[in-house]
């Protein structure tokens, strides 16, 4: 089985989010960049378990600059064998998603993998344009993920529930919470991953079709009004009066 | 402007495919498309919001990507659409990008406004987890826009409008779909307008009845924190805050809850947040429009009974 995963780096969940240049640019000051979690958590550590106990292998992909060679040697360290990395600013989706589907087409892989989203961009892009440009079906938001022969059974969100849904190689997959465990890498991991090959590709021309013109923080709460516990009738007098909201 | 807004019927026309026609009516002249066997008045009642022309293709009743983006595809082209609509839940999730990657369009993915005032298309889309706000501007000619539930209010605008069957050629699925385990009744937490949501304060999952009363006086859906989820009290679909599900309801109620800052995340695009908890210094005060320093299992029942007394004074 011959698995590729698509690793995004991001800001730790407990970083504070600020921005620089009149909005146009993150501030970068203090923050720490971890492997996206739904594409380390779930995707990487599922793929893993699924060659430990079937065979075969597991690579990584990335769309970014040498910045991100920390976060992909984590996932080389956590076991993935091999990874890609596309020379390029991730500039929007469908740029990273073009140059994701131009490796993979030369590389024959039975499921491509990705997190359900990134916690920076939340785009929720990737998985479904990948499998568009592969001409494959795309299992989206994927809790479980079982493989037999060439065939996949997948439990999945939907509107009005969890779906059961069942699939051939080769296809597309975005991971949600409850495909696997985190993995905390250990030494030896560590270690052997500085050995891992990790190819660095340049990228191919795609123009990008959307850019963010700026980034600007939610406005602040303008202050909490307190109530005393024995005055929930006053809250909700407020509720309808004043928000408006019941 | 041709607009085309993809929605899904059921037996009744969800709040989420009233924003997405009242959206498409903002920007041009709509056309629905739809499949399923949904009955004429839930279909002809899109008319009410500014449906046009509605499209139905009859012979589909799953959802498999590649038949949609194919249906979606065909119906954008036949009507020469410069917008095509969808709506950020899960099956605008899988066919969105999907759409705008076949026709190389822009996508914006969960649009939480309408355009700007400015030369190029931008609309205003959460980033960072709700942590921030990215105007994404889009550069190609036809643009693919899937909303965010709750972002915008459903407008009545009623039009004339004309039903027909839609009929091509959309190919086979390949995903074949063995089960459905059914979330149960109520409504879903991305599009519920009122939210109760309780974390570790509850102590243990024997005493979510006081949030559930609550939630039931209120017409409320139930959501929790990660920690309730993660052990197991509470069912991992009710998760909000980064990891789970992000939600902009009116309301949201939070009871024993602290606020750390993945939760707030997820919950800072709702409209009015109450905080209930014993410590005064919890961090979720701070994102809070009304606070309540107190015992979840005092204030929680007052809170109900305070509910339902105006509820019943409402009648």
């Amino acid at each position: 089985m011959k698995i590729l995963v698509c690793i995004s780096k991001v800001p730790d969940t407990t970083s504070k989010i600020n921005f620089v240049d009149n909005g146009k640019k993150f501030d970068e000051n203090g923050v720490q960049y971890v492997v996206n979690p739904y594409d380390e958590w779930y995707a990487l550590v599922r793929a893993l378990e699924l060659v430990e106990t079937q065979g075969g292998s597991v690579s990584t992909i990335t769309v970014g600059t040498s910045a991100d060679d920390p976060t992909i040697r984590k996932a080389l360290a956590i076991g993935a064998n091999d990874a890609v990395r596309i020379d390029a600013e991730p500039v929007d989706s469908f740029f990273v998603s073009k140059q994701i589907a131009n490796y993979a087409l030369k590389e024959n892989f039975d499921i491509v993998m990705t997190g359900k989203e990134t916690i920076n961009y939340n785009g929720a892009q990737i998985g479904a344009m990948v499998s568009e440009l592969l001409d494959m079906p795309f299992v989206s938001l994927a809790s479980k993920l079982d493989v037999v022969g060439n065939v996949a059974t997948l439990e999945r969100d939907v509107q009005a529930g969890i779906e059961v849904v069942e699939v051939e190689f080769p296809f597309v997959v975005s991971a949600s919470k409850g495909m696997a465990e985190q993995r905390i890498p250990n030494m030896r991991g560590i270690m052997a991953a500085r050995t891992k090959p990790l190819n660095i590709i340049p990228a191919d021309d795609q123009k990008p079709l959307t850019s963010v013109l700026k980034f600007e923080l939610p406005s602040p709460k303008t202050g909490c009004k307190y109530l005393d516990p024995e005055s929930m009738d006053e809250l909700v007098e407020l509720l309808h009066n004043e928000s408006k909201v019941i | 402007m041709s607009v085309l807004v993809f929605v899904e019927l059921k037996n009744k026309l969800s709040k989420a495919a009233k924003e997405a026609i009242t959206y498409g009516k903002k920007l041009g002249s709509v056309t629905v498309i739809t499949y399923g066997d949904a009955p004429d008045n839930v279909l002809s009642e899109m008319g009410e919001y500014g449906a046009e022309k509605i499209w139905v293709y009859r012979n589909l009743n799953e959802a498999n990507d590649q038949v949609l983006c194919s249906l979606i595809v065909k119906s954008a082209k036949k009507t020469d659409a410069e917008f095509i609509i969808l709506s950020q839940d899960q099956t605008g999730k899988a066919v969105g990008p999907r759409v705008a990657a076949k026709i190389e369009a822009g996508h914006v993915s969960g649009a939480i406004s309408l355009p700007e005032n400015s030369d190029e298309f931008t609309v205003k889309t959460n980033v960072y987890s709700g942590k921030a706000i990215a105007y994404v501007t889009v550069h190609s000619k036809i643009k693919v826009i899937s909303i965010l539930p709750n972002s915008i209010q459903p407008v009545e605008n009623k039009v004339d409008t004309s039903i027909s069957n839609f009929e091509e050629d959309l190919g086979l699925g390949r995903i074949k779909i063995k089960d459905l385990k059914p979330l149960g009744e109520g409504i879903p937490l991305p599009e519920a307008e009122l939210v109760v949501s309780a974390g570790r304060g509850l102590k243990g999952p024997e005493n979510w009845g006081i949030v559930e009363d609550l939630a039931k006086s209120l017409g409320a859906t139930t959501a929790c924190s990660r920690p309730v989820a993660d052990i197991g009290w509470r069912p991992h679909h009710e998760h909000v805050g980064q990891t789970g599900v992000a939600i902009r309801p009116n309301l949201y109620i939070a009871a024993g809850i602290s606020g750390a800052i993945q939760h707030i995340a997820g919950v800072n695009g709702s409209k009015v947040i109450v905080v209930i908890n014993t410590d005064p210094e919890a961090p979720f005060f701070k994102a809070a429009d009304y606070g309540v320093v107190g015992d979840a299992f005092e204030v929680l029942p007052k809170l109900t009974t305070a509910i339902n007394n105006f509820k019943s004074s409402q009648v």
